[in-house]
């Protein structure tokens, strides 16, 4: 389904993004993976166009460099890692943004299924009862929901997420993932991840890249990517052991 | 279901809205007539309107009322006053524009630099000579509106050198940084071409003193157009205030829209810098008030930032003209004097919010 070919992202003369290619299928959740400073959310921005960048990226065959913003909205969608809202919006206001890519004319009004969608997104994400809130009152992980809420609304074919369980409680990340992983069963749909939390990576993924330092250290399927071996070497901590011994504080 | 939550937002909604759109009007309307009344030679309202209404029904019957004054109405305040409007309106939307455009609450025309940038260029079209036959004035306006555009591209570039997010401290500081230095260059350009102390404060507080029809006519077209698209563009804008990135994922053409965005900027603090000189604040205090009313959606805040910002400058104006009566304040004195404390006043609570 997308496809990135050799894709490189050079800032002040250091290569933060290195050579990297992939593939992500239909159905796919796609992890991505590595240290702080490893290149993940910037190879996103590299997807996206969002930085200047060498390299291709295809959806469906279709070079995306190549197509107007208001329809690679429409087929990708984007849950940045940051929300700092600066002014009050409502959080409907915010969710009904998602709608921007299928506006037609100056004063586009929202259409009936543009609400039929902000409808399904809020009750998906269990924001109902924040709709009328000012955006500048909610916690993060609230913010966190309605920016995904946001990205359901636009209603696109692959999600890239960047820490989407970031801020959230660990119910949250659950639920948060559950709903993923319902949302990318449907035809023709994907999901690319950047994820800290193994955890998460080992209950939902389906595909896993690890990087260090710009490169892709490791890609497949995700038990053949989260090796002891590859982890120690990436993070330079034995994880299993650690994971090993959190979990004896359970064992009876 | 849908339906409900919709219906539940909506409605208070639009009764909210309409209700702010009749008090904008009407203060618009009471304003300007109040505006045209007072002054060193008063006009009673009632004389005010008799005036009017003759005027447009082309009937002489009240010749009882002293032609002079007539004059005074139609020829001196009445192109004063509508010229105030439509530079409060043009200041007042395009700092609204800037605010969702580099999410932050205190952009403007004065504090970016755009304003005394435009200041310098009609400056020096005037010095250089610079003028298109006919409309003399046209060659300084759109000198100023270049010098507009070239300032704001400059200062956010320079911004971006410096701080790679455009945060909001650092863009104010290199606005501020490069209005004091485009001021004083202003200033030794005039003091050089050996005009009076009066032209200095012109550029650097601005007037609207013995403007005439012929400035209105010299605005009106740049306004309307500035105004008009800028208008249409209240999604991008919505899109914009949640920052560049967003805004380009939710599938807006970001450089685009920013380039337009920022020549139509240009456009209206330029024209409104070349009639008026530099007024500051008026794009952050009247916006702020707007949203405080009607909230920060585009799509109210832009009309209602024409309306509030044309009343305001009118007021404004007026003060400046009567408070020292016979004397006139620099209107920059009178909104600059309002702008600095309401300009504090966000900056803390946008700190507060920060630490927290």
């Amino acid at each position: 389904m997308l496809k990135a070919e050799n894709l490189t992202v050079l800032i002040d003369n250091k290569k933060i993004v290195n050579d990297v290619s992939f593939e992500a299928d239909e159905h796919d959740i796609l992890m991505v993976i590595g240290p702080n400073g490893a290149g993940k959310t910037t190879l996103i921005r590299a997807i996206m166009g969002a930085v200047p960048h060498s390299g291709r990226v295809f959806l469906n065959g279709t070079d995306i460099g190549k197509l107007k913003p208001k329809i690679l909205a429409q087929k990708i969608g984007v849950l940045t890692q940051k929300h700092q809202p600066q002014f009050d919006h409502t959080v409907y206001e915010v969710v009904s943004l998602g709608r921007y890519a299928y506006k037609k004319g100056f004063f586009g009004e929202l259409s009936r299924e543009d609400k039929e969608k902000i409808h399904q997104a809020i009750m998906l994400t269990g924001i109902q009862d924040l709709v009328e809130q000012s955006v500048l009152t909610l916690s993060g992980g609230e913010l966190q929901r309605v920016f995904l809420a946001q990205l359901f609304a636009q209603d696109p074919k692959l999600l890239i997420l960047d820490e989407p369980t970031n801020h959230l409680d660990l119910q949250y990340q659950i639920v948060i993932f559950d709903i993923i992983s319902e949302w990318v069963k449907e035809k023709g749909r994907a999901v690319i991840s950047v994820v800290h939390d193994l955890n998460l990576v080992y209950s939902y993924g389906t595909r896993a890249i690890l990087m260090e330092n710009g490169r892709i250290y490791s890609r497949g399927n995700v038990k053949d990517v989260l090796t002891r071996d590859n982890l120690k070497s990436v993070y330079k901590v034995d994880v299993a052991q650690w994971m090993q011994s959190l979990l004896k504080n359970w064992s009876d | 279901m849908y339906k409900e939550d919709e219906m539940r937002i909506n409605n208070k909604n639009k009764s909210n809205t309409v209700l702010l759109y009749i008090i904008a009007s009407v203060l618009l309307f009471i304003v300007f007539l109040v505006s045209i009344s007072a002054g060193s030679v008063g006009i009673t309202l009632s004389d005010t309107i008799k005036l009017l209404t003759d005027h447009i029904s082309d009937s002489g019957h009240n010749l009882a009322i002293n032609e002079s004054l007539k004059t005074i109405l139609f020829n001196v305040r009445m192109p004063r006053v509508v010229l105030a409007a439509m530079v409060g309106a043009a200041l007042s939307v395009s700092g609204a524009a800037m605010q969702g455009l580099l999410k932050n609450p205190l952009a403007e025309g004065s504090t970016l630099g755009i304003t005394s940038g435009g200041a310098l260029g009609a400056v020096l079209s005037l010095t250089l000579g610079i003028h298109i036959p006919v409309f003399k004035q046209l060659g300084l306006a759109i000198t100023s509106i270049i010098f507009s555009f070239l300032s704001i591209v400059l200062i956010l570039s320079l911004t971006y050198k410096i701080d790679k997010g455009l945060s909001t401290q650092t863009i104010i500081l290199t606005g501020v940084i490069f209005s004091m230095f485009t001021s004083s260059l202003t200033s030794l350009l005039v003091t050089l071409s050996g005009d009076s102390l009066k032209q200095v404060v012109f550029w650097s507080l601005g007037s609207f003193s013995g403007r005439g029809w012929s400035h209105v006519k010299l605005m009106l077209p740049f306004f309307v157009a500035g105004t008009a698209v800028l208008l249409t563009l209240s999604h991008e804008l919505n899109a914009f205030s949640l920052g560049e990135e967003q805004a380009r994922y939710l599938g807006v053409n970001t450089k685009k829209i920013k380039l337009l965005i920022l020549a139509l900027v240009s456009m209206l603090v330029g024209i409104s810098v070349s009639v008026s000189g530099t007024i500051g604040f008026v794009g952050l205090v009247v916006p702020h008030i707007t949203r405080l009313l009607a909230g920060p959606n585009f799509k109210k805040l832009l009309p209602l930032s024409v309306l509030f910002g044309a009343s305001f400058l009118m007021l404004t104006d007026l003060v400046s003209r009567t408070v020292l009566s016979p004397r006139e304040l620099p209107i920059g004195v009178v909104t600059s004097f309002i702008g600095a404390f309401l300009f504090i006043y966000i900056f803390y609570n946008y700190s507060n919010k920060k630490s927290r």
